[in-house]
């Protein structure tokens, strides 16, 4: 059987042929449009922020060199007192990191319960008075946006040096993020299970009580650890303007160029945060898991 | 008629409990398992107030003095309009910074999140190693990778830029990764089956899959960055941070205000803005 090749009259090919190449002209220049947008937006930011490739080029090897001069003289023969050379302050260091990692427990736990009870006034399914929603959800807006940061160092003026203003910050910060993702959570849930409860005579507090939170604790407890992991990292730098934890003695070993202490404390520092990933990462497969059952 | 309903129901209530007695009776190793679970998380929690020497008496008077500050705030005042202008550049500083260094972190990211992902190269160890190396690359607070390249490139916006690049790095590499790994496996063996090589599968089958999570992946991280890229300045290196960090420490307290609101208008700025960007490119069922 010889293939036979079926062709459309000129006239009506030349209309596809002209359809398809407006078509692919407009993408091109859609493209087109979108790169120069691009490309102008980085021309400014560049300028805006001084980037200087020169300097960069000239300077680089002290990347590399500062890695270099940070890392400890480690050889086979001697390793045992090399390494109790370079850690020489495990005792004061993993002390510190235990503080860090309290003050991200105490901060996320207060954060927690805090956005927990706020989430459900800034849910629109289940509170009738738009004032209230609106006025709970900028709250958290300004609770999260506002760089944790910034809190503590406001709270090192009015409440001293320590961890207690890493804490607050922390729970602070927490509070806007969490409320934020819980309240999302909530207003997608079943809506039966409500009214369910509403129409058997239950009030408002029965109401999240037996229809709402039954359905979103694990998702709760899932975001929960998530900002768990990140408060730690965060309460790592909380040091920086003095609220804490093991960032003070980083900084100080950074600014006094004590090079081998600098590795020895981020090694520490980046161990524990992987050990933290590592687990709640665990907790939170085995949670979702559980619901998606 | 109601009550009826419910004294119907009540009369039946020894009836179900019977036919039911795993609804009714109490599961004691699941309740067990939950008072043990919240013995934990509150003995860690007193534990934690107790080791971290919480002053509770300072709490108070702190709360007071942090209520003076609060009002001392209001209303936001620049105090000059030069001043004002040195803050616009500053947070004009910070956008460069943030913008930059997510494009630069997904650039240096992308040819690097292929080694790491599972399904594009076959040796398993380039691909843990990779992982790893990420992971430590993330593990250090962009405030960390800061104070490394103001030793470098001395203070100022640009060592923000590559502060940001830098944990950036770290974190789009093992999204790209996992991006390439949730990929469908069907398109990239259609391309293997057509004759097309290990590449072609890659570029044919797998990127056009990808490209559009990648991309709103870094939107996302641009609206992120803008709140992080306002606090590396506290370190020197650029930004409405340096400014920030200045005025709370002299207690220019309405400068500081003035300074929250203009960092918190432009995220909600840049919050809308790459919002919109990420549904045209994924359509908005995809993001949700």
């Amino acid at each position: 059987m010889p293939a036979v090749v079926s062709e459309l009259p000129d006239a009506q090919l030349r209309h596809l042929i002209d359809h398809y190449e407006a078509a692919v002209s407009a993408k091109r220049r859609r493209a087109a449009v979108g790169a120069a947008v691009l490309v102008v937006m980085i021309a400014a930011s560049a300028w805006m922020g001084e980037v200087d490739l020169l300097k960069l080029a000239e300077n680089f090897w002290r990347f590399p060199s500062y890695f270099i001069s940070i890392m400890p003289t480690l050889s086979f023969g001697t390793l045992w007192t090399d390494l109790a050379d370079w850690l020489w302050g495990l005792n004061r260091w993993t002390g510190l990191l235990l503080d860090t990692l309290l003050i991200a427990y105490v901060g996320t736990l207060i954060g927690a319960i805090a956005g927990f009870v706020l989430c459900f006034l800034a849910s629109a399914n289940l509170v009738r008075s738009r004032t209230t929603v609106f006025v709970t959800r900028r709250f958290l807006e300004v609770c999260r946006t506002v760089p944790e940061l910034v809190f503590a160092l406001v709270f090192v003026l009015a409440f001293g040096l320590g961890p207690l203003p890493g804490v607050l910050a922390i729970a602070i910060h927490t509070t806007g993020a969490l409320g934020k993702l819980f309240a999302e959570v909530v207003e997608n849930i079943d809506d039966e299970p409500i009214d369910g409860v509403v129409a058997s005579g239950g009030n408002w507090m029965e109401m999240v009580r037996f229809a709402v939170v039954p359905q979103v604790l694990s998702n709760f407890v899932s975001y929960a650890l998530l900002r768990f992991e990140i408060n730690v990292r965060g309460a790592a730098v909380m040091g920086f303007v003095g609220a804490g934890g093991i960032g003070q003695d980083l900084i100080e070993a950074v600014r006094k160029f004590y090079y081998t202490d600098v590795s020895a404390i981020l090694m520490l520092i980046i161990v524990t945060v992987m050990t933290i990933d590592y687990c709640t990462e665990a907790v939170r497969h085995r949670l979702i898991g559980r619901e998606s059952r | 008629m109601t009550d009826t309903r419910r004294a119907l129901s009540f009369d039946d209530q020894t009836d179900i409990v019977r036919r039911f007695p795993e609804q009714f009776g109490i599961d004691w190793w699941r309740r067990g398992r939950l008072i043990g679970g919240l013995v934990v998380v509150v003995a860690l929690f007193v534990f934690g107030l107790i080791r971290l020497e919480i002053p509770f008496d300072r709490l108070i008077s702190g709360s007071i003095r942090l209520i003076k500050f609060t009002a001392m705030m209001l209303p936001p005042d620049p105090g000059s309009w030069a001043q004002a202008k040195i803050y616009l550049n500053a947070m004009g500083e910070t956008i460069a910074i943030a913008f930059l260094g997510t494009l630069g972190g997904a650039l240096l990211a992308f040819p690097v999140s292929f080694l790491a992902a599972r399904n594009v190269v076959g040796s398993r160890v380039l691909q843990l190693v990779t992982r790893r190396g990420l992971d430590a690359v993330r593990g250090v607070d962009t405030l960390i990778w800061a104070l490394i390249w103001v030793g470098v490139v001395g203070l100022g916006p640009f060592a923000g830029i590559l502060a940001v690049m830098c944990s950036d790095f770290g974190t789009f590499g093992k999204l790209f990764s996992e991006a390439f790994e949730a990929a469908d496996k069907r398109s990239i063996e259609g391309v293997k089956a057509t004759g097309g090589s290990h590449v072609h599968s890659i570029r044919f089958g797998l990127l056009p899959q990808v490209i559009p999570i990648l991309a709103s992946q870094v939107l996302y991280y641009f609206e992120s960055n803008t709140r992080s890229a306002t606090i590396i300045g506290i370190v020197g290196a650029g930004g409405i941070g340096l400014q920030l960090a200045e005025q709370i420490r002299v207690l220019e307290w309405q400068k500081v205000s003035f300074l929250i609101v203009l960092i918190m208008i432009a995220v909600a700025a840049i919050d809308w803005l790459s919002g919109k960007l990420r549904f045209a490119i994924i359509g908005r069922r995809a993001v949700a």
